[in-house]
This record gives C-alpha cells, structure tokens and sequence, in this order.
C-alpha cells in the first residue's frame, strides 16, 4: 500500500439533522495538522461554522446538456419524442430535466440542438483563522449531479495536501446513494452520527449496510442520546451486531443548538461536551495509528 | 527460499501498463487510476514503450471503466497503478488483466517496472 | 391539489409537517416521496394493501447479432456500456435508460429488460388517509423514475400531500415539480437560513408558489424572520422548539396528535393554504 501520512475521517449520518456538521466542526477544533473538506455539497453548511476566508474558487461543470437552436429547428419534434426524461417540451430543452445523454442531439435531422458542457456550480479553496485549508462547494439550485462534485473537490483537495499531514476531515453528505459513496472513496475510517429516533435508526441501518460493502474502521457517535433510552439501547444492541462501537453519546441540549445560534464550535461552549469529544477523538486517533 | 529446486519458470509478462503523470519512464507514477493524465505501455524484454494520453480525465462519469477498456484494448497483461476502484477492477479481472496497486506517485514509472521486475523474479 | 412539503436542509422536521398536515385533513391522500430515507410510515403508522414493483429499462445485448462496432459505446454519454473485445459488458448503475444506444445499434442487437429499482406500497392511515410511499433499492443512482412512478397514483379532487426528498437535487425539483403549493420548512439556525434560501431560489426558477413553516423555532434567531419579512415571503407558522416534541418525534408520535393547539394552527393552516391556491390556479389559465 502506499504510504501516506494522515488518515481520511468521513463524518456521515444517513438521516439529516443529527448534527453531523456541527460534530464535524468540533473535530476540527480538537485537532492540528488537518485538512476538513465539506463534501455536503447539496446543503453545505460547515462554512458557516467556520468562517472561513476564500482563497480561490473553480467552476464546476457537471455535465453536457442539450440546447435547441430555434432558427435551424423545424419542429418535426423527433427529439421530444425520444427523450425519456420528459425534458423537451415545445422545442425547448429545460436544463434542470435534461439528464445530458445526447440522444436528441444525435438524432436531430437538420443538426439544430448542440450539446455543450455547462456550468452547475462552484467549489472554493479558503483557509481558516489557523492556517488549516478548508473546501467547500455550492450546486446551482436544483442541479443534481453532486457525486461528481465530490469527487472533484475531493481531488482537488487532496491533490495539494501538505507534506507532513496528519488528519482529513470530509463532512459527509446526507442520505445513502452516490454522493455517499463518491465521500467514502479513498477513506480509512468512517464516523456515523446518529439519533435515538425511530427514523434515526432505520436510516443507520440502511447507511451500514452501504458501508458493509467497504472495509474501513467505523464508529457510531449517538447524538442526543437521552431523548429516547429505548431507541438508545437498540442502538446499542445493533451496533453490537453489526460490529461497528458506539465511541460516544451527546446529550439533547439547547446549548448546541444555541452555539450554532451563535456560530460557535459546541466545543467551545460546554466544558462536559468538550470532554466528551476529548474522549472520542482518543478513541479515533487510535484507530489511526 | 532454495532457487536451485524451483522447478517454476518465470514468467515475465509481456507487456505492463502504467498510470503515469508524464509522458515518459521518467516521469512519476500516478496514483489515480481512472483519472491519471498518461498510461504507459512498457514491453519488459526490450523496455520500450508507448506512451498513450487518457481521456478519461475529462470525463463526467465512469472514467475508471473507460481507462480499464484502454488497457485491455492495448493488450497489457498486468497494471501498475496506486489505486483502483470496484468498476475498473472488474472490468481489467475480466479481461484478464493482473492488477498490481499500491504504488506511490513518488516512484519514477521506470523505477516501478524495475522493483515489479525484481519483485517478481524474487517470488519465482 | 397537491402540496409539497420540503426543505433546503435535512432534519427540520419535514415529514413531522407533512404527516401533521394529512393527520389534521384526514380525507386526503399522503405520498412519501422521500425515497432514499423514507420515514413518513414511522408517523403516519399506515396498514399496507398494495406493493409495486418499480422498474427502469435497461440495454440487454444479443450477442449472436453484435459485431462489436462499438456504436453503442460511442453514444452512451454515462459510459455505462464497456468493451471487453470478448464481449460488453453494462453497469446497470450508470446506465440512465436512456435508450440510445439501442436506437443506434446498426445490428439492432439491442433490447430493452427490466431492472427493479425499488418498491411503491400503498395502505391506508389513520382513519380515512391515502398512503402512498416509495423505497428506492440501496445503491441506485436516481431517485427520479420511482418519483415519476409514485406522481403517477396522483388522483384530482382530494387533496395530496407530497413529503419531498431534502435538498434542493433533482429529486427534490423532481418531487416538487407541478405542485399546486410549497411548503419550506426551516428550523431557527443559520444553517437552517442558509438552506431556505437555496430551496426558495429553487421554487423560483420552477415557478412553484410557497410558505415558510420554521419548526424548532428559537426567537432569539431573528436573521430568518428578518430574512423572510425582508423578501415578503409567507410565514405560515412557528412551531416551538421543545424537548417534548423532540421525545415525543424519537418515539414515532406525531405532536398534533396531543396537543390541541397546534392540531388547531395545523388546521388554520390548511385552510389558509386552500385559499392561497385557488387564485393561484386562475391566474395560471
């Protein structure tokens, strides 16, 4: 294998607001030597915890589409009729149906529709008030495409690592499909957020299930334990299962949702979540060694 | 390991592909697969090689397949490479191609033929 | 008429909306659209009468036929199809069924097999609420052919309530395309303000009248309302940010269920959006 010398942390959740990123900005505040990418490009958060400062920023282009030129167009309507995403509709292409598979493009008699990369969205290179480098991404409203976005900001990041890193830490999107998986490529180990909801615990199992199928170190991190000990023991018992620790639980408290409020990191506000974050990072950087 | 008792011939492939950021032996390995700039073709007997650019670096999506179908069209029986994803390693196991990954983008291709070389006349 | 209950982020109580909204209307019809984290059954309890099979189409080569001209290849825009000289091979997941390739072929060797790419169920709930919901097989690239397919049991004369994929990605534009009304629901954070406002820029390019909902509501946020006063936006309700509806939610009980007041707002609430949606329709011929 080849040698390289941080490790990829992947911070997932399967189900949205367990408090994945505001986790993930307490890592960030634990530990040096790291490079934190936010791989949540559908909704990104983690820029509003950290503040930080743009350095550059790239264009995206997240696939061809097609576009009708009216005046060579004779209306025979041959496109419209092949195209299975319901994307042309009076001779117009919409660009936010139009999944870019160029089969109007090919079959269009008098050559009237191009078919050209196009602009879906943006990602920067920032840095944060410690010098760490820090990537976040925005899409275009309504562009999907987003595993190819993670893939790319991903590249980009790593592509220019420092010599001598320790630690990346990549906010993983919500859900279980193919921006999930574009995140946990290259990872060693794999963070799950979850809640003791009866949802939270239906989407975990379905995220594990995804993760089953690589071989990576893996931890459950119980946010807002307290709220339900019922579900909160069956996670437990699943985790036991599944082989995947639960490396820590966080209390239900309006102090998160408070330091969010406030744009602050939890762990600078709360002495007992500090130490619990404390506790679960040892437990992590072991993995790492 | 006793040499003299092996009774195992070793068999030196007949061409080696390489992921490589440059177009020449010197230049260094790409770690990438899918996404490396350059793949070089490397007859061992003779060390010539042919130098091929991948398009695959440009692609939207499935890059790595893609890059796997080069290196069965070019008729490689082995690939020296950093990392390769599930899809392109399908696809280079079926076509019958040896994946040998790890490498680091610190080696020179050359450099990487070499410790392949002598890696593998070592198992033999 | 169909309303869409959505939201830029992930968490801010979505399907606790939407549920509460058919829980109150009780004759209506309720769809969880949400198909790669699907959650309203957990709410809305529902008994399951029907499942359905959902499939997309996928390229099935004849070889006896194929002469490797490799025209398929050269017009898959998703590199799905690959040449293994012996043979080509597809993968499935990155085929988007578009057809061209079996259009293309000169051999017509090509044709069209059915790949199930996830489940639709249909039951009832409650007393007299029409459920619908749809589970998209893990691994599967695109949710969008499973949400055409449930749109499609899209009945006129009741009221459908559609629970949206979150985010604002093609399967959140696909969900909320051609509603009658939006619901944006958006939690007092500024992650939660952040988020309204990417789904509020997608309902505009799409053209899709909307309200604001904030749940877990905490006046001491005051940016999100500025932020909604300022543009004019429609502030629909504020639900309170309690510890006992946050128990109440982790043990699958919806809070409109025990606590009349807001089973009452609830109420207001539909008829409000009722009447926003009529001149609505007229105006849009």
């Amino acid at each position: 294998m080849p040698d390289k010398s941080y490790k990829q942390i992947v911070v997932l959740s399967g189900k949205g607001g367990t408090g994945k990123t505001t986790i993930s900005a307490a890592f960030t505040g634990l530990i040096k030597s790291k490079v934190i990418i936010d791989c949540d490009v559908d909704a990104a958060n983690l820029h509003l915890l950290l503040k930080p400062e743009r350095i550059t920023s790239h264009d995206y282009y997240g696939g061809k589409k097609a576009s009708i030129d009216k005046t060579r167009c004779d209306e025979c309507g041959l496109c419209e009729s092949v195209c299975s995403f319901d994307a042309i509709n009076n001779f117009d292409v919409d660009p936010i149906s139009c999944e870019g598979c160029g089969f109007c493009f090919r079959i269009c008699p008098l050559n009237a529709i191009s078919f050209n990369q196009v602009k879906t969205g943006s990602y920067y290179e920032c840095l944060l008030e410690d010098g760490t480098k820090f990537y976040f991404a925005k899409l275009s409203p309504g562009e999907g495409n987003s595993g190819k976005l993670v893939t790319e900001i991903k590249k980009n990041a790593l592509d220019n690592l420092p010599g001598d890193l320790k630690w990346v830490i990549v906010d993983g999107p919500p859900g279980i499909g193919c921006p999930v998986n574009a995140s946990i490529s290259s990872a060693d180990i794999v963070v799950i957020v979850t809640e003791p909801t009866l949802s939270g615990i239906h989407d975990l199992k379905r995220l594990v299930e995804l993760i089953g199928k690589f071989n990576l170190k893996s931890g459950i991190i119980i946010n807002k334990y307290d709220l339900n000990q019922d579900v909160t023991s069956q996670i437990y018992s699943f985790s036991e299962e599944c082989n995947i620790p639960v490396i820590g639980k966080i209390r239900f408290s309006k102090k998160f949702t408070n330091a969010i409020i406030e744009g602050k990191s939890i762990i600078e506000t709360d002495e007992n979540i500090r130490n619990e974050f404390i506790n679960i990072w040892e437990q992590i950087s072991m993995w790492g060694k | 390991m006793n040499s003299f008792n092996s009774t195992k011939e070793i068999s030196i492939p007949g061409k080696i592909a390489v992921t490589s950021t440059g177009g020449s032996m010197d230049s260094l390995v790409s770690e990438q697969f899918g996404r490396c700039q350059y793949f070089l073709f490397i007859v061992p007997e003779t060390m010539k090689f042919e130098a091929v650019s991948n398009l695959g670096e440009q692609m939207q999506n499935g890059a790595g397949p893609k890059a796997a179908e080069l290196i069965i069209k070019y008729g490689a029986d082995v690939l020296l490479t950093g990392h390769v994803g599930d899809r392109a390693e399908e696809v280079l196991k079926r076509g019958g191609v040896k994946i040998v990954d790890g490498y680091n983008g610190t080696v020179k291709v050359k450099d990487a033929v070499n410790i392949y070389l002598s890696n593998k006349s070592k198992e033999q | 008429m169909v309303i869409t209950v959505a939201s830029g982020k992930g968490g801010t109580g979505k399907t606790t909306v939407a549920a509460s909204m058919a829980d109150v209307l009780n004759d209506c019809v309720y769809m969880d659209g949400d198909v790669e984290e699907p959650n309203g059954h957990i709410l809305l309890n529902p008994e399951i009468k029907l499942t359905e099979k959902v499939f997309k189409t996928l390229p099935s080569i004849d070889f006896g036929k194929c002469d490797f001209c490799g025209k398929c290849i050269e017009v898959c825009e998703f590199n799905a199809l690959i040449n293994l000289k012996s043979e080509i091979i597809l993968f499935e997941e990155m085929c988007h069924s578009c057809g061209a390739c079996i259009y293309f072929c000169p051999q017509k060797a090509i044709s069209e097999v059915p790949k199930e790419i996830g489940v639709l169920r249909y039951g009832t709930a409650k007393d007299n609420i029409t459920f619908f919901d749809g589970i998209l097989r893990i691994g599967e690239p695109s949710a969008v052919p499973l949400l055409k397919r449930l749109k499609s049991k899209i009945e006129n004369g009741k009221i459908t309530i559609i629970d949206s994929p979150p985010g604002t990605s093609c399967s959140m534009v696909e969900a909320v395309k051609d509603s009658d009304y939006c619901v944006l629901v958006t939690e007092s954070t500024p992650f939660g303000l952040n988020d309204l406002k990417l789904a509020v820029d997608v309902l505009k390019i799409i053209g899709i009248p909307f309200g604001i909902i904030i749940n877990k509501y905490q006046p001491e946020f005051r940016q999100l309302e500025e932020y909604i006063t300022a543009n004019g936006f429609d502030l629909l309700l504020k639900i309170p940010f309690e510890r006992e509806i946050a128990e109440a939610y982790s043990k699958g009980i919806l809070p409109v269920t025990y606590k009349p007041e807001l089973r009452n707002h609830f109420k207001k609430l539909m008829t409000e959006i009722s009447g926003k949606i009529k001149p609505e329709k007229v105006n849009a011929g």
